[in-house]
């Protein structure tokens, strides 16, 4: 195979393996941030902005996923 | 049209044998941005404050109740403070003007006719996140190494009390060298990210479909601000405590 479809097939594989994780992580926040705000809906203000910081710390390893690919794809 | 994607960005010019990027340029004209506005309130200071004045005033007190209720103490938030507003409104304004609508449209052609846009987020540049990185884990082990005094700092990491310990000071180490790639990986890929995906779904669809990305870009932006200042404001606030063990030890010496 030539170089260029090597290198789109490992960006797509690096960037769609490494989105399972984080999405499922991610779910797992969003629905005990529900969860929490349905059982106490006044600390609903309180546990929002955590639920996002704790979100995009999550997300950062579909992130590195996501530098990999581009890097591969532009690099 | 063609799609340009590049992960290093583009050289303007050359001072001396220095070559100026364009996102180096996008840096400077924020950070004097950031200073002008700094002296601007500072030098129009009112007992009844104008608007300006209320939303800096705004910004330092929650800013720095939030640091106290993290770091714990008063006199330890006072001396972190400056730090954790300096990293927050820098990246928050490095973000936000990427969305400054026409910035993008300004490109400085050279006599072959080949254009480089004169401005690009200066945080989607590598070396730029890789620089705040390091001041934010260099000033991390410098808290550290005060809290524990030279001698105790090393010990956390080389440990020959048992061959388990010896392994865990050593894994010690690499957790703070991860520290620099996970910080820096985090904040560059969520704004480079930001920037391909706005680029790739404006060439696909040039109307209305981007603005839903850009507002989740504009979430983005605000979010990891935050979370960067505030993953360093907690890198320094475990770097200062000092555990009950070593308090017991510092007591009886």
């Amino acid at each position: 195979m030539e170089t260029e479809a090597l290198k789109a097939i490992a960006a797509g594989l690096a960037i769609g393996l490494g989105a399972i994780g984080p999405a499922l992580g991610e779910g797992i926040i969003a629905s005990k941030a529900m969860e929490a705000i349905g059982r106490n809906p006044e600390a609903s203000s309180k546990i929002t902005p955590v639920m996002f910081v704790t979100m995009a710390i999550t997300e950062s390893t579909g992130i590195y996923a996501l530098v990999i690919a581009l890097i591969i794809l532009f690099g | 049209m063609e799609l340009e994607i590049s992960i290093a960005p583009d050289v303007l010019f050359y001072i001396g044998s220095f070559p100026m990027t364009n996102s180096l340029l996008w840096s400077l004209f924020i950070s004097a941005f950031l200073i002008s506005i700094a002296f601007l309130v500072r030098f129009s200071l009112k007992t009844i404050p104008g608007t300006l004045q209320n939303c800096a005033e705004i910004l330092v007190e929650e800013g720095f109740s939030f640091v106290r209720s993290v770091i714990g103490t008063e006199e330890k938030a006072k001396k972190v403070f400056p730090l954790f507003a300096t990293l927050f409104l820098f990246i928050l304004a490095a973000n936000v003007f990427t969305y400054v609508p026409g910035q993008s449209a300004v490109t400085l052609y050279n006599e072959g006719g080949a254009g480089t846009p004169l401005f690009r987020a200066a945080l989607a540049d590598y070396s730029m996140v890789l620089v705040l990185t390091l001041i934010s884990v260099f000033v991390v082990q410098i808290v550290a190494v005060m809290m524990h005094g030279p001698f105790g700092y090393l010990g956390k990491f080389l440990n020959f009390q048992s061959p388990l310990k010896f392994f865990l000071g050593l894994m010690n180490i690499v957790g703070e060298l991860a520290k620099v790639l996970s910080l820096s990986f985090r904040l560059f890929g969520n704004i480079f990210a930001g920037e391909v995906l706005g680029a790739v779904i404006l060439f696909l669809v040039p109307f209305i479909a981007p603005l839903p990305f850009m507002f989740l870009g504009v979430m983005t932006a605000i979010v990891q601000a935050f979370v960067f200042s505030t993953l360093t404001l907690v890198f320094i606030t475990l770097a200062s405590e000092i555990e009950a063990d070593e308090l017991v030890e510092q007591a009886s010496m």
